[in-house]
């Protein structure tokens, strides 16, 4: 085997030195009859050319050269080259979690920088070093929010992203969470009269997602007012981190739950990616997740380290914030030199070239269909509802390698012929005219 | 004598932000072919100001940037990494090409399927071949890292246990266990109660038999467990279980001394996670992303979390969401996709001989290392070891020297550390997991090392108490990082204008 670097000679040598006759001497402690004969059925050894082929033919197979429109929770921006020509670097690639700081201080440094980046975009005052991902950080939030008020209910909104609400209910089961669900009104927002009306002096806290499902920018300062006004913190979700370009942080927020899927990650058919918790300084020690900190080593100079783990598994076990261990800081690294490119002016322009494309589409599809939630902001997404099911319109669209939006009848059956659209800075003029001509059949 | 290391140039390297100026920049978007749209105009009160200190820099700062912090890492791809419990082996670069094929690192979750049956196939494929490494009869790929497989997996014992009427009040665990598994219990609402080792530093039947009870859902156990030794009695303790009524989960953190060498779904195991980044040779990449595909019985399959791969009537590969027993979804969309493809490229560059030879040689590797090391440091369980060994420090202890101490000396040696003071039950551990990927003359080089600190510990402990002597930074003051935490870069503040 070609990973394998040891000679038959060496592996009797190796033997004769433990001072056992075969290799089967050290499996002894299994017992015979638990012992596997022969081989696995499983396929023979591949070389490494015939490895390139199956899995060129598995890409061939999965929709390659395809334009897409499809965004709801994982998004197509293009990925400058640079981010994998660094993660790339064996030193950051082959190495595991830093808990040698002298031999991970460029694990530890780039993890600090993200923290800052992360806390920078999204107005709050410390993030983690990343969660798996925003789905999973959704429950996080709420339980997290639990600890903090010693209180157990959650209200959500029914425009936070489907799966990520399937997650949470998954969840919150267990840990005896109630959870009520308030819907959305005419402009796509949630409806602040049912969330005031939900809230209640055992609601642990209200979730939002901004920009929502349906890409509408939510009203984050009206629903902080309400859940704070009952004792109860905010949690907002961001899904499409790129909005933070342009659009304003939500600073009046207790907890930001966060998906990094956008600043540089391939959407890879939903992962990995790299979920992330910001949140107030006061909250830090209720936070899920690592952490790492500046200090200084026993010469005075500046280094980092992992911190606060007495929040962790590994020390507090049964009484840890979470059971996460392992997280996604290859991911985060990713995003981490992702908005490092782009920095303080590019990621504004990226944001306003996301904004221009799908103002535009928007305004193309609204000349032959109906474009819903017209009332409210909304960043590279929007809903189109069409007389036609989407989905047929989606199979005349495949025919041309285009792949349409995301039928929303599944998630939300009362929006009839409804899909969700995304458009980013890869969307040219080209395919959104070619779409919408489609659309209009 | 140090052999393996030198010292050589290293470089200073400030914090992103500090090497910022307005003006610079390493981007360039395409020219808008739309009407570009005013943010202010669009977004009213939703618009953002400014972005705050964001960096400003050019492409050759951020290239030179990451790479220095690069050479201040250690990696596998740097040398011997005996992390234990990690299985830091190896990992594969053709892997990596073909997670970045462009049809399935640009393949979008919502896609229909019927573009997306590559996709699909190498999920069925890489599903079929754990089965058959596991001997498990149905598996979900869902759970992003090796805890979120523990919870999927006490999740679908609470609901069939829940489907017959009770789904019991706690989770027996080992004193060895990592800490994830009760953290794991707690977070699916069970009461963790402690199972105490045998002197083999297995599980003590007699307390499992008194421990068991109807109020017991699953007993989690690691096996090999976390002192390497394999659990001889697997049979008997699932027996013991299944008699109450209670279900075995296997923790597969340690599954790369097993594979096709014995498959636990043969020796009465429920349920279980397998870590790719461990087992399957997917990076670990300074920690994460991993990946913990959860195996399980036939009587736990109608539990799986949604959605789950089918073959539809026309033969097409498609995901059913239609699951009226389902746990729910544990994660959006599939999982981490692209660890399962590199999961895959991994097991098809081995064939079943190959996978075999890797776990007999990672058991080869921690018995040479146990053989040669065995008399210089202690060995608190002689039991034999499976592809890890577990010594203690207690020898070195009475020159006042700890794991720790010695873990650090080895960074001067050219040798990232062992895993130090884990697992619990031994006072001062040193977990040593070599894995299958070192050559003899590399862990020659480890061996020589930890003799030589052997000696130091006798000769010259201080040379080990302050050891790292040759790294950038030494000895952190990590006390003074939790008791005043900077958790974030903040500008220098500018003086007052008064001033």
């Amino acid at each position: 085997m070609r990973y394998l670097p040891k000679s038959d000679a060496e592996r009797a040598l190796m033997l004769r030195e433990i001072g056992v006759r075969s290799i089967d001497d050290l499996f002894a402690p299994i017992p015979a009859d638990f012992r596997v004969k022969g081989d696995l059925n499983l396929p023979r050894a591949f070389a490494e050319s015939e490895i390139v082929d199956y899995f060129r033919q598995r890409s061939a197979e999965n929709g390659a050269g395809y334009a897409s429109f499809l965004g709801a929770g994982a998004y197509h921006h293009y990925r400058p080259v640079v981010i994998d020509s660094l993660i790339s670097r064996g030193e950051f690639f082959t190495a595991y979690t830093p808990y040698q700081p002298e031999l991970a201080q460029g694990t530890l440094q780039a993890i600090f920088e993200f923290q800052t980046m992360i806390c920078e975009l999204t107005g709050m005052e410390v993030a983690n070093a990343s969660m798996y991902d925003g789905s999973t950080a959704t429950p996080e939030t709420v339980m997290m929010a639990a600890r903090i008020t010693g209180r157990h209910g959650a209200v959500v909104a029914r425009s936070v992203h489907p799966e990520y609400r399937e997650v949470l209910v998954t969840y919150a089961r267990h840990q005896g969470v109630p959870i009520t669900t308030v819907g959305f009104l005419e402009n796509g927002r949630v409806d602040l009269k049912a969330l005031e009306q939900a809230v209640t002096d055992q609601t642990a806290c209200v979730l939002i997602q901004s920009p929502n499902f349906f890409g509408t920018i939510e009203d984050v300062a009206a629903a902080a007012e309400i859940a704070h006004r009952k004792g109860a913190l905010l949690v907002v979700m961001i899904t499409e981190a790129v909005s933070l370009g342009i659009v304003r942080p939500p600073v009046e927020a207790d907890i930001v739950g966060m998906e990094a899927q956008s600043f540089g990650v391939p959407v890879g058919f939903g992962g990995p990616y790299a979920g992330v918790i910001a949140t107030k300084e006061k909250f830090v020690r209720q936070m899920p997740g690592r952490l790492v900190g500046e200090t200084h080593d026993k010469n005075g100079k500046r280094a980092f380290c992992l911190t606060l783990t007495t929040r962790e598994q590994h020390i507090r076990r049964e009484k840890a914030t979470s059971n996460i261990c392992t997280n996604q800081a290859l991911v985060a690294l990713m995003a981490t030199i992702f908005m490092t490119v782009y920095g303080r002016e590019g990621l504004k322009e990226l944001a306003k070239h996301n904004l221009s494309k799908a103002a535009y589409a928007a305004a193309e599809f609204a000349k032959k269909a109906k474009v819903l939630f017209g009332g409210a902001p909304r960043f590279n997404e929007f809903v189109v509802q069409t007389n036609e099911d989407p989905k047929s319109i989606n199979e005349r669209l495949l025919q041309k390698k285009m792949v349409g939006g995301l039928p929303l009848k599944k998630f939300y059956p009362e929006l009839g012929n409804a899909a969700l659209w995304c458009c980013t800075e890869t969307t040219t003029r080209a395919q959104i005219d070619a779409v919408v001509k489609e659309v209009a059949q | 004598m140090i052999r393996k290391a030198t010292t050589h140039v290293n470089q200073n390297e400030g914090l992103i932000f500090e090497k910022s100026s307005p003006g610079k920049y390493a981007w360039k978007l395409p020219e808008l072919d739309v009407p570009e749209v005013d943010p202010a105009k669009a977004l009213g009160a939703a618009a953002r100001a400014d972005l705050g200190n964001m960096p400003e820099v050019s492409e050759i700062e951020i290239i030179r940037h990451f790479t220095r912090l690069s050479t201040w890492n250690y990696g596998v791809d740097t040398g011997l990494y005996p992390l234990g419990s990690c299985t830091m082996k190896y990992n594969p670069r053709v892997n990596e090409v073909a997670a970045r094929l462009e049809g399935l690192a640009g393949a979008h979750p919502y896609q229909p399927e019927k573009i997306a049956q590559g996709a699909l196939l190498i999920m069925k494929v890489l599903s079929k071949c754990l089965l058959e490494i596991t001997g498990m009869d149905a598996i979900t790929l869902q759970p992003a890292a090796g805890a979120h497989g523990e919870l999927t997996g006490i999740l679908l014992i609470r609901a069939y246990l829940e489907s017959k009427g009770n789904p019991r009040k706690k989770i027996l665990i080992p004193d060895s266990a990592h800490g994830t598994n009760p953290a794991t219990a707690a977070i699916a609402g069970y009461a963790v109660e402690n199972l105490k080792s045998n002197s083999a530093g297995m599980v003590d039947i007699p307390s499992l038999i008194a421990q068991t009870n109807e109020d017991v859902a699953a007993l989690m156990i690691t096996n090999p467990n976390t002192l390497g030794v394999f659990e001889q009695n697997i049979a008997q303790i699932a027996e013991i279980l299944h008699t109450k009524g209670s279900l075995l989960y296997m923790d597969g953190a340690n599954m790369n001394a097993l594979v096709g060498k014995a498959r636990p779904g043969d020796r009465g195991v429920d349920v279980m996670h397998m870590n790719l980044h461990k087992t399957f040779s997917t990076p670990h990449g300074g920690g994460g992303p991993g990946s913990g595909p959860v195996a399980c019985k036939q009587i736990l399959e109608p539990f799986l979390p949604v959605p789950v791969i089918a073959v539809k009537p026309d033969g097409a590969l498609g995901f059913d969401y239609d699951r009226a027993h389902s746990i729910g979804r544990v994660r959006g969309f599939y999982g981490n996709f692209g660890m399962h493809v590199r999961a895959l490229a991994y097991i098809m560059a081995n064939g079943p001989d190959g996978l075999r030879q890797t776990t007999e040689d990672a058991v080869l590797n921690a018995n040479y290392i146990r053989k040669k090391l065995e008399g210089l440091y202690d060995l608190p369980y002689s039991t034999p070891s499976m592809h890890e060994v577990v010594f203690s420090d207690r020898l070195q202890g009475k020159n006042g020297i700890k794991t720790g101490d010695i873990a650090k000396r080895l960074i001067d040696y050219g040798f990232h550390p062992y895993t130090v003071s884990f697992p619990l039950i031994v006072h001062g551990a040193l977990m040593i997991e070599p894995t299958e990927s070192e050559s003899k003359e590399e862990l020659d080089l480890f061996i020589d090392a930890m003799r030589s600190i052997a000696e130091e510990c006798e000769r010259d402990p201080g040379m080990v108490l302050e050891a790292p002597h040759t790294t950038r930074v030494s000895r952190l003051d990590e006390v003074t990082a939790a008791r005043k935490p900077i958790l974030r870069w903040k500008p220098k503040q500018q003086p007052a204008a008064a001033d």
